[in-house]
């Protein structure tokens, strides 16, 4: 739960400096990005807590869909802090941060087809050339 | 060569929220990235490309780990390490990580003590930063050693899927050496930083353009891209 808080107040935040972009453009960037240490220091804690937690999903050996998620979320919520807070995304300009955050989502299209095509290569191989015992 | 002026206006800056923004500062023959300069530009447009390569490797990974009819050997015992009498499981992988994620804190901390120009910590968090990441590689020598030891060959493996030691090498090679040209990207601006070469704007023997601080911002950004594509491989080769 508390990692939904985290994200929630990253989404604040972000608004918040759109909403400053906004009103003073030039000053943010002319500056270059400054932000206060205790944020990086926060992200890095929460970066640590979120790899302990996706270390003990293999140290407690869950299975199944369970697993999967949890590793899914965990690494989701460790990718969007670094690209938000580390390399300083969410105070970008949104035209630099579609350009950038678009076209990687385009890749899961390429997973889809992946998906189907080593299903059926994996088909092919189960009828074909299982070993005939 | 003349220094590219940052061409903002008022006029330029001020825009619509959203889409409507988004497609103002795309049309019309302009910049479109108005308050980026092409340095912080370029460097994002080749980490996108960057991206693109990792999900080829990630997706042919997945193809051949999902095709094949042989078990994938298990990564938690695979990479599992004896410590003090106890078998712990992918404690050597967990350790990397931590190291990785470590030295991206350092490096947020430089760069924000570099726009602060403060020349000191600047130069030493990125030190840091490079220890950090050097440790990783040496970690990563050490691991590549223990799986040849044991047999793995891109070709085959003692525990199942052949494709599983291919996969192996080409993604953790490609990514360790991303970090090792990280750790010489960061060395060599360190280095500058050090010398005072951005208080005043030295010009650069290769580009021959005064330098900014703002390298230090780029570097951070290939830096966190190593980190980033790290979450990624943690998550579907090493967990999964």
């Amino acid at each position: 739960m508390t990692n939904v808080a985290v994200q929630l107040e990253g989404q604040q935040h972000s608004l918040q400096a759109h909403v400053h972009d906004a009103l003073a453009p030039a000053v943010t960037h002319t500056k270059g990005q400054q932000h206060p240490i205790k944020l990086y220091l926060v992200v890095w804690g929460w970066l640590f807590v979120l790899s302990t937690c996706s270390y003990l999903v293999d140290f407690f050996g869950l299975h199944g869909h369970l697993r999967w998620s949890l590793i899914l979320l965990f690494m989701v919520l460790k990718a969007g802090l670094i690209v938000a807070v580390f390399m300083h995304m969410a105070w970008e300009r949104l035209a630099l941060a579609y350009a950038i955050l678009l076209p990687p989502v385009l890749v899961l299209v390429f997973v889809a087809i992946m998906v189907f095509e080593s299903d059926y290569t994996h088909l092919l191989r189960v009828v074909f050339f299982a070993p005939t015992a | 060569m003349a220094e590219t002026a940052l061409t903002d206006t008022v006029a330029s800056t001020m825009r619509p929220a959203g889409w409507r923004g988004i497609a103002a500062d795309w049309s019309s023959d302009q910049r479109a990235f108005k308050n980026v300069s092409w340095g912080k530009a370029m460097m994002w447009i080749f980490l996108l490309s960057d991206t693109f390569i990792f999900s080829c490797f990630l997706l042919s990974y997945m193809t051949a780990r999902m095709s094949t009819t042989v078990p994938w050997p298990n990564p938690s015992e695979v990479f599992a390490l004896n410590v003090a009498g106890k078998h712990i499981p992918l404690i050597l992988i967990a350790i990397m990580t931590f190291i990785l994620i470590s030295s991206s804190g350092t490096m947020a901390m430089a760069v924000n003590f570099g726009y602060r120009r403060d020349r000191a910590k600047t130069a030493a968090l990125m030190l840091a930063t490079a220890a950090f990441g050097a440790t990783f590689v040496g970690m990563q020598a050490f691991e590549w050693t223990k799986l040849i030891m044991e047999g793995v060959r891109p070709w085959g493996n003692p525990w199942g899927a052949p494709q599983f030691g291919s996969c192996f090498f080409m993604i953790t090679g490609f990514h360790g050496t991303h970090v090792t040209i990280g750790v010489i990207f960061l060395i060599a601006i360190a280095r500058k930083v050090w010398r005072g070469d951005f208080d005043v704007e030295r010009r650069g023997f290769f580009t021959s353009r005064k330098g900014h601080y703002e390298i230090v911002e780029i570097t951070g950004l290939y830096w966190h891209f190593v980190d980033l594509v790290w979450v990624f491989i943690f998550a579907f080769f090493y967990l999964w």
